[in-house]
C-alpha cells in the first residue's frame, strides 16, 4: 500500500470524468477540422502490433473494439491504485466521501496520493502544493493534444480538460488526428468511472486488495505507456527522442519533483527538430507542409 | 484530516488541476502553429510518454523486479505483443519476481 516513498514516487496519474460522451456531441463527426492527413499520427496505429488491421487512419469500426479494450485495461490498472488511494487516504485519517471527493475534484491519482501523504505530516498547503508540482506535467499533455483536437463548445473543451489523464492522452495520441477526441473521451471515461468507483471501494471497504505490488500491477503502467510508445519508437528519429527523454526525466528527478522532471524531459523533442530541418532526419518532416 | 482547511487543500488542488488540464482543449482551433512548433508538438507525446515510463520503471531506487517487470514488458513490445499482453507480462514477471523474494 501506499506508503512513503510509494506515493512521493508518482507512479499514477489520472483524471476522468463522469460522462459517457464517447459518442456524443463532437464524439465522431467532429474531427473535420484537423482531419487533414497532413500530419502523420505521432503514436500512429501500429496495424502489426493491434488486431491486423491495416492502416494508421481509422478508428471507428474495427478500432471501436480494440479502443474500448484498451481503455478498459487501462481503467483497471487505474482501479488498482483506486483502491490503494481510498485504502491510504482513510487510514491517514480522511473521511471516506472526502477521499471520493478527492477523486472526483481532482482526478490526478498521483497528486492525490501525494496530497494525503505529505498533508498527513505537514498541512494541507504544502500537500496542496505537492501535487499541484506533480501535475505540471499535464500542461505539457493537455498542449500537446490542443492540435489534435478540433474546435468544439466551451462545455466540449471543459470535458475534454477533465477527461485528461496521463493513460487517456496517451490513448488520445495513438493514432490519427480525427480521432483524438473519440479515444481521449473514451478512455478518460473508463479512467474517471474506475478511479471514482475504486476509490469509493478502498475508502469504503476497506483494504480488499492488499499491496498492489504483490500481483505486479504497480508495473501496468509503465509496461502499458511502453505499449503505447510503440509505434513512435519504431519510427525513424522515435526511439532516440524517447532516450533522451528517459535520461533527462531520471537527471532531473534527482533534483526535482516527478512532475516537473517529466516536464522537461519534453525538451527532448528539440535536437530532433533541429536535425529535421537540416533535412538529416526528415521521416516524418512532411508534417511541415 | 478532516477539517475545512483539509477540504480547501484539495479544492485547491483540484483547481489548479483543472486548470492544467483545461490549458490544451481551450487553445484547440485557437492557435496557430508555425510549422516548426506543429513538428515540436507532434514530437512532444513521445518524449513526455518516455519521461513518464523512466520515472515510474526507476522510482524504486535501485534494480527491482519493477525494473525487471519493465524489461520484460519491453522486450514484448519488441515481439509486437499486442497491447494487453504487454500490460500482462509486465505486471506478472513482476509479480513472480516478488513472489520469489525480490524486492
Amino acid at each position: 500500500m501506499a506508503t512513503g516513498r510509494h506515493w512521493t514516487g508518482p507512479r499514477i496519474r489520472s483524471c476522468f470524468s463522469l460522462q459517457n460522451v464517447s459518442y456524443r456531441g463532437t464524439g465522431r463527426g467532429v474531427d473535420v477540422g484537423v482531419a487533414d492527413s497532413r500530419m502523420t499520427p505521432a503514436l500512429p496505429d501500429d496495424a502489426d502490433n493491434t488486431s491486423g488491421r491495416a492502416g494508421g487512419t481509422g478508428d471507428e469500426a474495427a478500432g471501436d473494439d480494440r479502443l474500448v479494450l484498451r481503455a478498459v485495461i487501462v481503467g483497471l490498472a487505474v482501479a488498482a491504485f483506486g483502491v490503494a488511494f481510498g485504502v491510504a487516504a482513510v487510514s491517514a485519517g480522511m473521511p471516506a466521501w472526502l477521499a471520493v471527493v478527492s477523486s472526483v475534484v481532482v482526478f490526478a491519482g498521483a497528486s492525490q496520493f501525494a496530497f494525503v501523504a505529505v498533508t498527513a505530516t505537514s498541512d494541507p498547503l504544502t500537500g496542496a502544493i505537492s501535487g499541484i508540482l506533480l501535475n505540471l506535467r499535464i500542461i505539457a499533455f493537455s498542449l500537446a493534444l490542443a492540435p489534435r483536437l478540433a474546435p468544439t463548445s466551451l462545455p466540449g473543451r471543459l470535458l475534454d480538460g477533465y477527461l485528461i489523464t496521463d493513460e487517456s492522452a496517451a490513448l488520445g495520441f495513438d493514432g490519427d488526428h480525427a480521432g483524438t477526441r473519440r479515444r481521449l473521451r473514451v478512455a478518460g471515461t473508463s479512467v474517471a468511472l474506475f478511479w471514482i468507483g475504486s476509490t469509493a471501494v478502498g475508502a469504503y471497504g476497506g483494504d480488499l486488495l492488499g499491496d498492489v505490488r504483490i500481483y505486479g500491477l504497480d508495473v501496468a503502467f509503465p509496461a502499458a505507456f511502453l505499449a503505447l510508445l510503440a509505434p513512435a519508437l519504431r519510427r525513424r528519429g522515435g526511439l532516440r527522442i524517447a532516450l533522451l527523454a528517459g535520461v533527462i526525466a531520471l537527471i532531473m528527478i534527482q533534483v526535482l519533483p516527478t512532475g516537473p522532471a517529466v516536464l522537461l524531459a519534453g525538451l527532448a523533442v528539440l535536437p530532433g527538430l533541429r536535425a529535421a530541418s537540416d533535412g538529416t532526419d526528415g521521416s516524418d518532416a512532411e508534417d511541415e507542409a | 484530516m478532516s477539517g475545512r482547511d483539509v477540504i480547501l487543500g484539495i479544492l485547491l488542488l483540484g483547481a489548479a488541476t483543472q486548470a492544467f488540464k483545461l490549458v490544451g482543449p481551450l487553445a484547440a482551433g485557437r492557435i496557430h502553429l508555425s510549422p516548426r512548433a506543429a513538428r515540436a508538438f507532434e514530437l512532444l507525446p513521445t518524449a513526455l510518454i518516455a519521461g513518464l515510463v523512466a520515472t515510474q520503471t526507476f522510482d524504486g531506487g535501485s534494480i527491482d523486479a519493477k525494473v525487471l517487470g519493465v524489461l520484460a514488458a519491453a522486450i514484448a513490445v519488441a515481439l509486437r505483443a499486442p497491447f494487453g499482453l504487454v500490460v500482462l507480462v509486465g505486471s506478472v514477471s513482476a509479480a513472480l519476481l516478488r513472489a520469489i523474494g525480490l524486492p
